[in-house]
């Protein structure tokens, strides 16, 4: 009995550490899948008909198929497309794969999130911006940026949940995440209930957490609307 | 070999993918009014456990719910031993029965907003008439509310289209079943991935339109 009650302990701490390796994920999804957004939107609002085409095309592909599916193009796709262009077998690793997947994922979501919180910033700001003399860069990074990620930053929260929550097919696979710790302790104790229900514990635990902290920086973000 | 020769098998399994997706929508949808309903009521013993249902949901990774589903009631004696064990060992129930269960708590959200967005003046024109409340919630509540929450609910649809390839990992043969069992076969990565793509693609372009035209034909009286 004891042996049993030992043995279990291990794997929940087994399951603590994939909890790590999740949160490690969406924090480096994050970044790619924000830029991804940020330069999907860029595009699509640019003048150059390609790219404008390119832009929608991959964004609205990405958004209508399954996650799982983008996520086994990327890596079993991926490994056989540098196989081919290297003329050998490359290393593709899991973890990469998964992070690129989700970027991929989240950038042609929060393409359409920071599409609509441009619209949201006034006109006029940027044409007063003009009016000074700032240029492009100028009037995009000190003007409209600081002003539409106020509006973009619901959406983004929301994303960011659901980013957190795809980052369960990444286990598929093979990287030793949250979910996949859970599949692997259930397989060997053969007590998949209570695994598979601690997993989902502690997906809940970072998911309320997050939306915690969501609302705070949301609300730190809208201060300057309550003087 | 070309790629032809794989679509009556694909076929088959986008038969699967309809069948999970029109069943669970059906079955969620019907667990969604009920607890919309019941987080409308001001009694706390039936609002709380409802929100507390709707938070775990949500807050959880599909894959888990299935998996806890399917591989996870299988521990419980009782539960193997009960009659209920001759649905609950089918992967095709336990994936219905997951996708259901998920998307009822996103629709229960959308609809509790809807049913809370209908304009006062009409509640109020209903209790002037002297309706009793299940009449108005029936003839003007309910028809309101579905008009205001279709635009959400389409995006709801294409969610759980594209879900139901999580099915695959409980040994269903849907369309990313099939798919994934074609390339262990052939090595053909890449094309046999993009097919599947452009189909689910093609679904999702075409749920949108039908929704689009019922949107149109339900709202036709506001455009006057």
């Amino acid at each position: 009995m004891i042996a049993i009650n030992t043995q279990n302990y291990g794997f929940f701490l087994q399951l603590g550490h994939g909890a790590w390796v999740t949160l490690t994920l969406a924090f480096c999804a994050l970044p790619i899948g924000l830029s991804l957004g940020l330069l999907g939107m860029l595009a699509e609002n640019s003048r150059v008909r390609l790219l404008r085409w390119m832009s929608i095309t991959l964004t609205s592909s990405i958004r209508g198929v399954p996650e799982l599916l983008v996520i086994f193009l990327i890596y079993f796709g991926g490994t056989t497309l540098l196989a081919t262009l290297a003329g050998k077998y490359v290393d593709f690793s899991a973890f990469t794969a998964g992070i690129i997947a989700l970027g991929l994922l989240f950038g042609s979501y929060a393409s359409q999130v920071f599409r609509g919180a441009f619209l949201a910033v006034p006109i006029g700001q940027t044409e007063s911006g003009i009016a000074l003399g700032f240029n492009h860069f100028q009037i995009f990074f000190h003007i409209q940026l600081p002003q539409a990620w106020r509006h973009a930053l619901p959406g983004l929260g929301n994303l960011w949940l659901v980013l957190l929550k795809d980052t369960a097919l990444v286990s598929l696979i093979g990287v030793a995440d949250l979910m996949n710790r859970a599949q692997t302790a259930a397989s060997t104790t053969h007590k998949a209930f209570t695994f598979y229900l601690t997993a989902s514990a502690l997906y809940l635990l970072i998911t309320s957490v997050s939306q915690i902290i969501l609302n705070k920086i949301n609300h730190h973000a809208n201060q300057y609307l309550k003087s | 070999m070309s790629l032809y020769s794989y679509l009556p098998q694909l076929a088959n399994g986008l038969g699967l993918t309809l069948i999970l997706t029109i069943s669970a929508l059906i079955l969620g949808a019907f667990l969604a009014c009920l607890m919309a309903l019941g987080l409308l009521s001001n009694r706390a013993y039936i609002k709380r456990p409802i929100d507390i249902w709707v938070f775990f949901i949500r807050g959880t990774p599909v894959l888990v719910q299935i998996f806890l589903i399917y591989f996870g009631l299988g521990q419980f004696d009782w539960i193997r031993l009960s009659p209920l064990w001759v649905v609950l060992q089918s992967p095709f129930a336990c994936a219905v029965i997951a996708l259901a269960i998920n998307t009822s708590a996103y629709t229960t959200v959308l609809l509790k907003g809807a049913i809370q967005s209908v304009p006062e003046g009409e509640i109020m024109a209903c209790k002037a008439l002297g309706m009793s409340s299940p009449l108005m919630m029936r003839r003007i509540v309910f028809p309101r509310a579905l008009r205001i929450a279709l635009p959400a609910y389409t995006n709801e649809v294409i969610i759980i289209l594209k879900t139901t390839s999580l099915a695959s990992t409980i040994t269903l043969l849907d369309l990313m079943g099939i798919t994934n069992q074609m390339i262990a076969n052939t090595y053909q990565t890449i094309p046999l991935l993009c097919l599947a793509g452009a189909v689910y693609l093609v679904f999702n372009a075409s749920i949108i339109y039908v929704f689009r035209r019922i949107e149109k034909s339900t709202n036709d009286y506001l455009s006057v």
